[in-house]
């Protein structure tokens, strides 16, 4: 199959590649592309772990083709700070030790990422429904939600 | 001495967390080197067969296929295995489950190799299949291997078995089993093999033992061990499963390198992983247990068989810790217990977080429940009068002069979870409710570290640089559970210095000598050791250097907020720095290497006893439950889980392991199964092999006890594995108290719940 052209902003900046249409968003990002953040899972939309922001909204990277991202936004895990400064979510998963092996862990701030962004206070239900397709084998889930909660706008008043 | 002490029971934060928060970490899947190859296996067709013929030819001549390769370019030995050699990485004469190699294949796309195996055409004699290890020990069962079926049979012999049951006034015997499952770590499989210029092969992965797996990847290449490096990326997770596996595609993808001279990266698709990767044993368990009208329990007779699979793998050790724990932390003064490990045509079964013990805590404590039933008592009562105190004498024979805990566990997990209230009131409140309600517990201990299974010891170096900064490598490997950061501390502790002045060096076998596989709960209590040992030999030269300059005695001196003092003038210091210098100038070597041997121990295999562990662990768990009896639905509310580990050095990599754990087992417990008809397995993805979601796991209340053990760093034990053993049963108790369904067999899902047996899969499906 021939390849076609792709134009899309990809963490802040246009980019344009040539791909197989066939070719999945996470595999353009990792092999084109070079940002190995995403991770492969299961290769068919059942952990999360390659989650990334498309036009804001979380999606299965796996499940995406390449085309389909053509004039649209992309955020990856890397696109989610500068390098230095890092994003509250991302400090919020340092300080409440929510990461473990943190294979699922770009897949789970990017979820947890676009939870906060639509929905600035949410409940502990609310966070476990937006994480519930981010699998995770290490935490327990505990300190990953635990982490969402306190950097949520009613993070002050976290419970223990 | 310990000399800054405030770090030890701290936790400051992981020191590999930025990089993983961030996306930078690099896991096996990630590295990427100029020229490399993408491998691709061509799996059994059968699960019992003679490979008549391999036809490679067609695959060969595919443009874009840079080698096939058979068990005829197997360069070395056809096998490996860590205590049976039976592993053949690519099968020759004939498969044993459909996860074997028949060929493999390296193409310059994964979608070349993928078609090149699609024409490469096998002729097989096909043989009849053993899918049930019962079935496989019968006289005429077909031969698995050709030293027949049995992989082990381990025993257990404590009294006189006959006294013990006639001294008893009842007897009550039961069968429980438990399932195969996966380890579901979320990152498959992953190797990239290539040979340096000196003939080197590296193998860089998924790794966990790395010794292990350099040791097999050495006989099956016919390389000296100096010759082959096995390198560790950052770990998507392992929890014992990334080990033999992990030796079978290090080989596969080491042959292809040599073949091509090219890098050759291997990775398996969740489908695969699935497939061929092992798995946690399925056992069938009987038990028979005398007890007294008082609730004494006076002997156990146990007999279990575990699904060893095609391969050995671990079975032997994994076995031989069930034979050990087999009666639970009770008092039993008659004990005979009999477990055979044996080969079936499934996937092979081996180490897995828990390591022979989930399997026997569910039967045994879904048994203290149902005799505390039978004898009219409440199951803590009747655990009480049963359970295990310091210098008690176990199953094995062994005197436990530490401090047994499991009194404590039970005391704190009750109160805190209100046990005796829910006990009495979740019956009352469940007649007129839709959703029913139950709590229930489940108490273990467990042996500490590798035990009588084989030497065990562990080495660390600790390097201070002419800078200030230090460095400290072992052999042990961070899966996830936080090593790196809790040996940074032991040095940091040691040194006087700040955690961030800590570098920890790759995890390389051509770095370090080889300190044993990372399994067994044991790195923190041998490797800690280990690390001590290290941090306070360079220490030593530190003093001695300062102890001339300040003259005054050596042992004076320690080491705190990067200073070295007199003990009793912190006024009389040398800055760290500066104590370098001086050990430097005066030639001394600010390099450490620190070995640590475990306690003595030992096992007697034909009269089955023996002090198996130098120290034990002691837990207790509580499930409450919410059932749904018209669907089946089991939601875990709230668990309560309580672990003596000597010491928490790092409380918040303790809890970590407690709630990761604990959710391990909840899967283990209500969903998780590797279905398998006939050596076909039905569950290829996660979309089929379920593991609890956020939404699956209730409020996990972490409960650290510490009582300092002689044999630790700092007193403390370990962590990880007995977290994952409790939970299952806990959740059968509960169930059983909200429904009055007493279920002898995991997983506890719908269909056990509503009809109280298993749904039976369509025999078998084409792959």
């Amino acid at each position: 199959m021939e390849n076609v052209q792709i134009k899309f902003i990809l963490n802040g900046e246009a980019v344009e590649v040539s791909a197989p249409p066939s070719l999945t968003l996470l595999k353009l990002l990792r092999e084109k592309l070079g940002l190995t953040g995403s991770k492969p899972g299961c290769e068919r939309g059942e952990c999360g772990a390659c989650t990334v922001l498309l036009d804001g909204d979380p999606v299965n990277s796996c499940l995406v083709l390449a085309p389909q991202v053509e004039g649209r936004e992309v955020i990856t895990i890397e696109g989610i700070s500068d390098g230095e400064k890092l994003d509250p979510i991302q400090e919020a998963f340092i300080s409440e030790s929510a990461v473990q092996c943190g294979y699922c862990t770009p897949g789970m701030i990017i979820s947890a990422k676009a939870l906060l962004n639509r929905n600035p206070s949410p409940s502990r239900d609310e966070i476990k429904r937006a994480i519930s397709g981010n699998l995770c084998r290490c935490t327990g889930y505990t300190k990953i939600i635990k982490a969402i909660e306190v950097c949520s706008a009613s993070g002050a008043a976290v419970e223990e | 001495m310990n000399q800054n002490p405030e770090i030890i029971g701290t936790s400051p934060k992981r020191v590999d967390v930025r990089e993983k928060v961030t996306g930078a970490a690099r896991y096996g899947s990630d590295l990427k080197m100029e020229g490399m190859l993408y491998a691709k296996v061509k799996h059994a067709e059968y699960p019992h067969a003679k490979i008549l013929s391999v036809k490679t030819g067609r695959a060969k001549k595919l443009k874009g296929v840079a080698a096939v390769a058979t068990a005829a370019d197997v360069p070395g030995n056809p096998a490996f295995g860590a205590i049976i050699i039976d592993n053949q990485p690519i099968a020759g004469d004939k498969v044993r489950y459909l996860g074997d190699a028949v060929a493999v294949v390296a193409a310059e796309t994964e979608a070349i190799a993928e078609k090149a195996v699609s024409l490469i055409k096998v002729k097989y004699k096909e043989l009849p299949g053993l899918f049930d290890p019962r079935d496989a020990l019968k006289p005429d069962a077909p031969l698995i291997h050709e030293d027949g079926n049995l992989i082990v049979h381990h025993k257990t012999r404590r009294g006189d078995i006959e006294a013990g049951f006639a001294a008893a006034d009842r007897v009550i015997e039961r069968s429980y089993s438990v399932q195969r499952v996966d380890h579901a770590y979320i990152e498959p499989e992953v190797v990239v093999a290539y040979f340096e210029p000196d003939g080197t092969l590296v193998v860089k992965g998924s790794h966990q033992s790395i010794f292990n797996i350099r040791s097999a990847v050495s006989g099956v290449m016919g390389l000296p061990l100096s010759k082959v490096r096995i390198v560790q990326a950052s770990l998507g997770g392992s929890f014992g499963g990334k080990d033999d596996v992990m030796s079978v595609l290090s080989c596969r993808a080491g042959i292809l390198a040599q073949q091509t001279g090219r890098p050759v990266m291997l990775s398996n698709s969740r489908e695969d992983s699935l497939i061929e990767s092992y798995k946690r044993h399925p056992y069938f368990m009987d038990y028979k247990v005398g007890v007294k009208n008082d609730g004494t329990i006076t002997a156990m007779e146990i007999k279990m068989v575990a699904d060893g699979g095609a391969y050995a793998s671990m079975t032997q050790f994994v076995t031989w810790r069930s034979v050990v724990h087999a009666t639970g932390p009770y008092r039993v003064p008659h004990v005979k217990t009999d477990v055979y490990g044996v080969y079936t045509n499934n996937t092979y079964t081996g180490a897995f977080r828990g390591f022979g013990s989930p399997q026997i805590t569910f039967a045994y404590e879904s048994l203290m429940d149902e005799i505390a039933e039978e004898l009219g008592m409440e199951p803590l009562e009747f655990r009480r009068i049963n359970i295990l105190h310091d210098n008690d004498i176990t199953a094995t024979g062994q005197i436990l002069d530490h401090t047994v805990s499991v009194g404590q566990a039970l005391d704190v997990t009750t109160s805190a979870s209100g046990w005796e209230e829910k006990r009495a009131r979740f019956p009352k409140e469940n007649s007129g409710r839709i959703m029913k309600r139950g709590i229930g517990l489940a108490c273990s201990y467990r042996g500490v570290a590798l035990g009588a299974e084989g030497v065990d010891a562990t080495g660390a170096t600790v390097r201070i640089h002419s800078d200030g900064s230090v460095d400290v490598a072992t052999g042990l490997v961070e899966m996830g559970q936080g090593l790196k950061t809790i040996f940074s501390q032991i040095v940091a502790a040691e040194l006087g210095i700040p955690i961030d002045k800590i570098q920890y060096r790759p995890t390389d076998t051509s770095l370090i000598v080889d300190g044993g596989p990372t399994v067994a709960s044991r790195s923190t209590i041998m490797g800690g050791s280990a690390v001590k040992k290290a941090a306070i030999g360079v220490r030593e030269r530190l003093f001695q250097a300062v102890s001339e300059k300040l003259d005054v005695a050596p042992e004076d001196l320690i080491a705190a907020d990067e200073k070295i003092m007199l003990k009793n003038d912190p006024s009389r210091s040398v800055a760290f720095l500066e104590a370098i210098a001086l050990a430097l100038e005066t030639g001394l070597n600010l390099s450490c290497f620190g070995w640590h041997l475990s306690p003595p121990i030992w096992w007697d295999e034909e009269a089955g006893k023996g002090d198996a562990y130098f120290t034990y662990v002691y837990a207790c768990q509580i499930a409450e439950v919410e059932v749904d009896p018209e669907t089946g639905k089991v939601n875990v509310v709230e668990v309560w889980a309580a672990h003596d580990v000597g010491k928490a050095i790092n409380p918040d990599t303790v809890r970590g392991q407690i709630y990761g754990g604990v959710a391990t087992a909840i899967g283990y417990g209500l969903l998780e199964d590797v279905e398998m008809v006939d050596g076909v397995t039905k569950t290829m993805n996660m979309d089929e092999y379920l593991i609890p979601t956020a939404m699956d796991v209730g409020k996990i209340n972490a409960i650290i006890l510490e009582n300092y053990d002689k044999y630790g760093p700092y007193g403390a034990k370990s962590i990880a594995e007995p977290t994952a053993e409790l939970c299952a049963p806990a959740i059968a108790n509960a169930v059983y108290h909200a429904t009055g369904k007493r279920i002898r067999d995991l997983p506890l899902n719908l269909e056990r719940i509503v009809l109280g047996h298993k749904l039976i899969k369509k025999k078998r499906r084409v792959r």
